[in-house]
């Protein structure tokens, strides 16, 4: 069986400066998957080389067992990998509805997410359909951002960093669409510096060290047990 | 003075406009959303107007002749754009203005010579649509019916222009691309293509505009830069990036240019270098548009 994702030894620079220095990990259909890891230690740069926003220096990404690696953004979404960017990327002068739409247009990928899907997972979005995307709260944000995101109907999601800056009561909500989410057979990755949200949804994890993988394992794992927790994760 | 004679300068003032608004707004649109200053749009109405006058020697000027031939020229104008940018403008996306100023400046000089080397520097001319070469009496003045479908022209194309950037999918898609780009490009949109076709929209309207002004104006070389520099003026007056912005811009700018040469006989452009500094002094993001 091939992995829905496998990243096969990745190596990514900005410039000059490298950030990823071997990154190997795998998602299977179905899975919650997290990457742990400290500010800076290349969460994001992962997605977004998964994502053909940045090219990988060297390395596999293979999706289905293609390698995708340099193709476009667009053509990556549309072989059905979703990003929920972690600041967010609202357009911030269309409404709601509007940034929506055209998220539909963009992927035209037909399925279980529609505008009445969305805003059932979301009800709140509804009730601001005509609120322009810059004036709304942070955690009217995040939601609008994975709603977006699964209007292109992805098989996997991309969710960097969806608890950052939220208030601890929003980010309960959110723990708990995103485990509505997983519940109806979405297939995500997700980065996050803190341990509570991660671990309350993923099956495994792998954390990172400035740009590599110090540790991969079930998440039960590390949650059971606080001194591996400590180790692998103090600040 | 008499009302008929205001009348007179106002429509004047107005035909002028919508030529302007014409050529200007693509330039506009071309900057506010790939953020590229094309100089060679100006080339691009030359183009039109050089491509319509060719039409109408082998259609013949009569009958449906100026309006097929119209056709020909805005079409192969906005082919010729698609060209240009997949080819050129690709690799100046994000590039320093310098670059793209030197690469438009470039495709402004290519552009004027091989318009001397086909058509040659005498002036050439093409009469009044049948259909259209009557006047109505107006206020006492008589209007040319070309000049009244001119002047309708141009609200038609912006009303539509507008109600298809706010309205439409398409329009929806564009404005996304303009304000980011790369998110929408991680949505899924090619967002390549989207410029291709607002580059060739761009060129269209241009040479649109320039193969309809030549019932008004004699195709001389050099009217690509005449234009250029006054798209500009207009563009700064209305606020880069701004369609409204661009359309009122015009309007100001023709009744400006109309009323001044009455004040200031003799130093027609003075009038509107003018207004177009204090703007740049009083708001140098143009009336309509945003800081950038
Ligand atoms: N555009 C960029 N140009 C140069 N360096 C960058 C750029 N983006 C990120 N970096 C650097 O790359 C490294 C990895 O960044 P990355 O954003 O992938 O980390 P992260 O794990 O997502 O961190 P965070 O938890 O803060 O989001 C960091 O050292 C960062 O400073
Ligand atoms: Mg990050």
């Amino acid at each position: 069986m091939t992995a829905l994702l496998a990243i096969e030894n990745i190596h990514a620079a900005y410039g000059l400066s490298r950030v990823l220095f071997g990154i190997s990990l795998e998602v299977e259909t179905g899975e919650c998957v997290c990457l742990l890891g400290r500010n800076g230690v290349g969460k994001t740069t992962t997605m977004r080389s998964v994502m053909g926003l940045l090219r990988p220096t060297s390395g596999r990404v293979l999706w289905k067992g293609a390698d995708i690696a340099g193709w476009s953004p667009h053509r990556v979404a549309r072989a059905g990998i979703g990003f929920v960017p972690e600041d967010r990327r609202i357009f911030a002068e269309l409404s709601v509805w509007e940034n929506l739409d055209i998220a539909a247009r963009a992927a035209r990928r037909r399925g279980r997410w529609d505008i009445d899907a969305v805003y059932e997972l979301f009800p709140a979005l509804r009730e601001l359909r005509n609120r322009q995307g810059g004036f709304l709260s942070g955690g009217e944000q995040q939601m609008l951002t994975i709603a977006r995101t699964l209007m292109g109907n992805p098989e996997l999601l991309l969710l960097d960093e969806p608890s950052e800056g939220l208030a601890p009561l929003v980010v309960e909500t959110l723990l708990e669409k995103t485990r509505e989410l997983k519940a109806q057979g979405v297939t995500i990755l997700l980065a996050e510096q803190g341990v509570d949200f991660s671990l309350a949804l993923a099956d495994r994890v792998y954390v990172l060290e400035k740009g590599s993988i110090r540790h991969s394992g079930p998440a039960a794992e590390l949650r059971n047990d606080s001194a591996l927790r400590d180790r692998l994760l103090a600040l | 003075m008499a009302a008929s004679f205001l009348f007179s300068q106002v429509m004047g003032g107005l035909t002028t406009a919508m030529f302007l608004f014409l050529i200007a707004s693509g330039l506009s649109l071309v900057f506010g959303i790939m953020r590229v200053i094309n100089f060679a749009h100006g080339s691009f109405y030359m183009l039109g107007a050089y491509l319509a006058w060719q039409g109408v020697q082998w259609l013949h000027p009569t009958g449906a002749g100026f309006w097929l031939a119209t056709l020909f020229a805005a079409v192969t104008v906005g082919v010729l754009g698609a060209i240009i940018e997949r080819v050129f403008f690709r690799s100046l996306y994000g590039r320093e203005e310098l670059y793209q100023l030197l690469f438009t400046y470039a495709l402004v000089l290519i552009l004027g010579d091989a318009a001397k080397f086909l058509w040659g520097v005498e002036q050439l001319s093409v009469s009044t649509p049948p259909i259209l070469s009557g006047g109505i009496e107006i206020f006492g003045t008589t209007q040319p019916l070309y000049t009244l479908f001119i002047i309708a022209i141009g609200p038609a194309i912006a009303i539509a222009g507008s109600l298809v950037l706010s309205r439409t999918g398409i329009g929806r898609l564009v404005r996304a691309a303009q304000m980011d780009r790369e998110m929408l490009d991680a949505l899924g949109a090619n967002v390549g293509a989207i410029y291709t076709g607002m580059f060739v929209f761009a060129s269209f309207l241009a040479g649109l505009s320039g193969a309809l002004v030549t019932p008004i104006q004699s195709i001389v070389p050099g009217m690509d830069v005449l234009i250029i520099v006054q798209a500009f003026i207009v563009v700064v007056i209305g606020g880069m990036g701004s369609f409204w912005g661009t359309f009122w811009g015009s309007v100001i700018y023709g009744e400006v240019l109309s009323f001044g040469i009455l004040i200031f006989p003799g130093f027609s452009l003075f009038s509107v270098f003018a207004l177009m500094a204090v703007i740049l002094i009083v708001r140098p993001w143009g009336l309509f548009g945003r800081p950038l």
